[in-house]
């Protein structure tokens, strides 16, 4: 990546990790390890996550001369976020490693978020040999039996032979269709076995088969409904990043002139600063797209699974609109919320039979500067008193002023994580890097490694983190140092696990039970003893100047903001109430 | 606490007066009532592998669906099987189920049969053998036969509908029922249409 400065290790003239080979010939297949080599060669995996262990060992030393790089985690919960942020960011499969029993479990909160989030995540897993399974042998746990509910698929591979062709399906079930994890549990006996079968090109089961194309009937009819709506919404969520379909998603808003509101995980698939954009909905989104939801009289929602942090309550969300729904997963569509209009389909495709079935716009100029007057009502803002500390809001906007468009931003789970989407102007689809459905404290760092090694040199990658957070996976800045990654990341230090403290002063009287740190790292210091730089800034004249120097800086980069320890998110809408019910401050809860 | 916006607070924001019940669907909350649930059978032809019954059920269990039985057996086809599952759940919840149950990968075909299809059970009653004439006479009665005989006991194989089985088992109830065990339903479609 970059010149090797401050580390240590410099003047040795090659590490293990130079040494392995790699001479551009893909693995000669010798047996059920080099076999699973190969299948991932064959799928065009290029990195991939992990840490080792005994009975993974095989896997391992088969990787010994691929062209495979591997990234050696310090936890495997951070081998699974980084191989998952990986593919948020590449749109690729992330391949993470593990060995069995305690290996696999670390994994597990990794799988989770990728399953929730629906990101393709390839998970390896040694496992006891198959004569010692069921016999509570050293490091044995049923991964598959753990996994089962939080994986797309999963596999316990049983034969040498066809270990390869499983490994290859688990990479394309991944990220075929809606994507999600998956999973291939690999008993020492089965790789170390001997075989020369190539496995040959990944392919999904025979029997897996998603629908890409809508209905033309029901496109048909939906397309009706949007030409007579009076006050049309789009609603773009995660599945339009999947599916790369920004573009589409972006051509048929601008053609047709509706207002657009993302989900989180929709973040960046329209531009923020965009006319029509109205930012994000939900507990913490805008207001305008708040209102726009509940005054909606058609959700074109694309995409989404209706998550409840988007809708509050399922009784009070949008209650005056019709719904098409347009999703990959048909399983989705009306879970949470009836879809009138059900359009099952690849988001870009759909998008695009939509637009070629709908003749002319809807005829919404009121609705359009209405959604204009609520952005004007509801402003997003905050204040910088001198008397007061640094406010984080002020941290993000820096730091979006001082990164180019295409920068991209991984965060941990809490204040800090709405703070950054809230502030941070986001204009392009994979810039947004974040853990939504499971809301995973410590995701950030580990994401920001996969981050930067599937972004190109030019894309900064930042991590805006929370001090609890930061603390969740902070062994990985030594993976960041070690491989000489070039990462800033912002903690925005409140010294309070500080969404708990919010909620404890609007629900539970202020009593801030195990909320607040009495006594927190140096987190400067901390980088600094990794091998990373660091910085302090506690006033708004040393921003500017900190974010410089760690964006130059040409390695990982740790800046301790001390902001605002009372400073709360807003708006908020209350858990299970209305869009519309949103919030400003304390006393509105 | 900081972090307040400007805006016209909650109570000034005129609201709309729409509704939808706990399913997502728009309502008339003067007219809603609770959504009725039914019975479903769904038959599932899946991979024959290890772990799919567990997949299976785990799925019903997380999802909190309504699972009256469920059964599991080879087909002529080695390499898959047939589930028959009852559910009882409001009609977006028999959907949902369908829908989940197809998405899972070895899951090939989900159908839900017919009210009118073929649908049996199997029971073993173990009752007291102190009157083993009259047991038999029940039996006879249920089109049920007896299978076993001791000094003690007297067990008696059922076949038929769960309702059919549900009434022998409490007719059988006045001999004193030792132990039972049923399998819960299997199902087909009647005549030519296929089950999956
Ligand atoms: C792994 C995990 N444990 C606990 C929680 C519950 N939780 C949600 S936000 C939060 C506080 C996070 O603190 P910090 O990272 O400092 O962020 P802040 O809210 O202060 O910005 C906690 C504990 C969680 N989301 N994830
Ligand atoms: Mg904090």
């Amino acid at each position: 990546m970059s010149e090797r400065t401050t580390k240590q290790r410099e003047t040795e003239e090659t590490t293990d990790a130079d040494a392995k080979g790699g001479d551009g010939t893909p693995t000669t297949v010798t047996s059920g390890a080099t076999s699973t080599v190969r299948a991932l060669e064959n799928a065009g995996i290029e990195t991939m996550f992990g840490v080792q262990g005994g009975a993974i060992m095989p896997v391992y030393d088969a990787l010994w001369g691929s062209d495979i790089d591997h990234v050696m985690m310090a936890h495997e919960q951070g081998a699974a976020h980084a191989a998952d942020a990986y593919n948020v960011v590449s749109g690729r499969p992330g391949v993470c490693l593990a060995t069995s029993g305690p290996g696999a479990t670390n994994l597990v909160t990794g799988i989770a978020d990728a399953n929730m989030d629906s990101d393709a995540v390839v998970a390896l897993t040694g496992q006891v040999p198959q004569s010692m399974v069921g016999s509570d042998a050293f490091q044995e746990t049923d991964t598959t039996g753990i996994t089962a509910p939080i994986t797309k698929n999963n596999y316990f591979a049983s034969d040498a032979d066809t270990v390869g062709d499983t490994v290859g399906e688990a990479v394309a079930l991944a990220g075929s269709g809606r994507p999600g994890p998956t999973l291939v549990d690999l008993p020492k006996d089965v790789t170390n076995n001997e075989t020369d079968r190539d496995p040959g090109m990944p392919q999904t089961p025979e029997t897996y088969t998603p629908q890409e194309e809508a209905d033309a009937d029901a496109v048909e009819t939906a397309a009706h409904t949007i030409e007579a709506a009076d006050r049309p919404l789009l609603l773009f969520g995660g599945g339009v990043v999947k599916a790369d379909a920004s573009e589409e998603a972006r051509a048929f808003a601008t053609e047709y002139e509706i207002p657009v509101v993302t989900t989180m995980p929709g973040i960046g698939t329209v531009p923020e600063d965009h006319d029509l954009c109205l930012s994000w909905a939900g507990m913490h989104g805008t207001g305008y797209a708040n209102m726009a939801i509940n005054h909606t009289d058609l959700l074109i929602a694309v995409g989404t699974r209706f998550d409840d942090r988007l809708t509050g309550g399922i009784e009070t969300f949008a209650p005056d609109a019709e719904v098409i729904h347009v999703d990959i997963d048909p399983a989705e569509v009306s879970k949470n919320i009836h879809a009138d209009y059900p359009l099952i389909g690849d988001a870009g495709r759909v998008l695009e039979q939509l637009h070629d079935a709908l003749p002319e716009a809807p005829d919404a100029d009121e609705w359009r500067e209405q959604c204009q007057t609520w952005k004007t009502e509801y402003p997003m803002g905050y204040a910088t008193p001198d008397d007061e500390p640094l406010k984080p809001q002020f941290v993000v906007e820096a730091l979006d002023e001082a990164t180019s468009d295409e920068a991209i931003v991984t965060s941990g789970v809490g204040q800090h994580q709405m703070w950054a989407s809230q502030y941070w102007t986001f204009r392009e689809p994979r810039t947004w890097v974040s853990s939504h459905g499971l809301g995973t404290m410590g995701y950030g760092l580990p994401a920001a490694i996969g981050a930067r090694l599937a972004a190109d040199d030019d894309e900064e990658v930042v991590c805006v983190d929370g001090d609890g957070s930061f603390l969740m996976t902070v062994q990985e800045l030594s993976v960041a140092v070690r491989e000489d990654l070039d990462i800033t990341v912002a903690i925005l230090n409140n010294e309070y696990i500080g969404m708990v403290r919010q909620w404890q002063d609007a629900f539970f009287e202020g009593r801030h039970m195990a909320a607040g740190y009495s006594w927190i790292p140096e987190f400067d210091k901390l980088a600094e003893a990794f091998g990373a730089r660091g910085w302090r800034v506690d006033d708004y004249d040393e921003v500017a100047d900190a974010i410089e120097a760690a964006l130059d800086y040409d390695g990982p980069s740790v800046i301790d903001f001390h902001i605002d320890p009372a400073e709360n998110v807003y708006p908020m809408v209350p858990s299970g109430g209305a869009n519309d019910e949103f919030a400003l401050s304390e006393d509105q809860l | 606490m900081s972090g307040g916006l400007e805006g016209p607070p909650p109570e000034e924001r005129a609201s709309p007066d729409g509704r939808r019940n706990s399913q997502g669907i728009r309502i008339d909350p003067e007219v809603e009532a609770e959504p009725e649930s039914r019975r479903a059978v769904l038959s599932a032809l899946v991979q024959h592998e290890p772990g799919v019954l567990a997949n299976v059920s785990g799925l019903f269990r997380r999802r909190q669906f309504n699972i009256e039985s469920l059964t599991v057996g080879p087909t002529t086809d080695g390499d898959r099987a047939r589930i028959t599952l009852e559910i009882d759940e409001p009609e977006p919840g028999i959907e949902q189920a369908k829908k989940q149950l197809q998405k899972l990968v070895p899951v090939i075909a989900v159908t839900e049969l017919e009210p009118d299809a073929i649908r049996r059970e199997l029971a073993l009653i173990k009752v007291d053998g102190s009157a083993p004439d009259q047991v038999g006479a029940v039996a006879e009665m249920y089109d049920g036969k007896t299978v076993d005989v001791s000094r003690e006991s007297v067990t008696v194989e059922i076949t038929g509908s769960e309702q059919k089985i549900d009434a022998a088992v409490e007719t059988f109830g006045r001999f004193g029922i030792h132990e039972i065990v049923r399998t819960g339903t299997a199902a087909l479609e009647r005549g030519t249409r296929k089950t999956t």
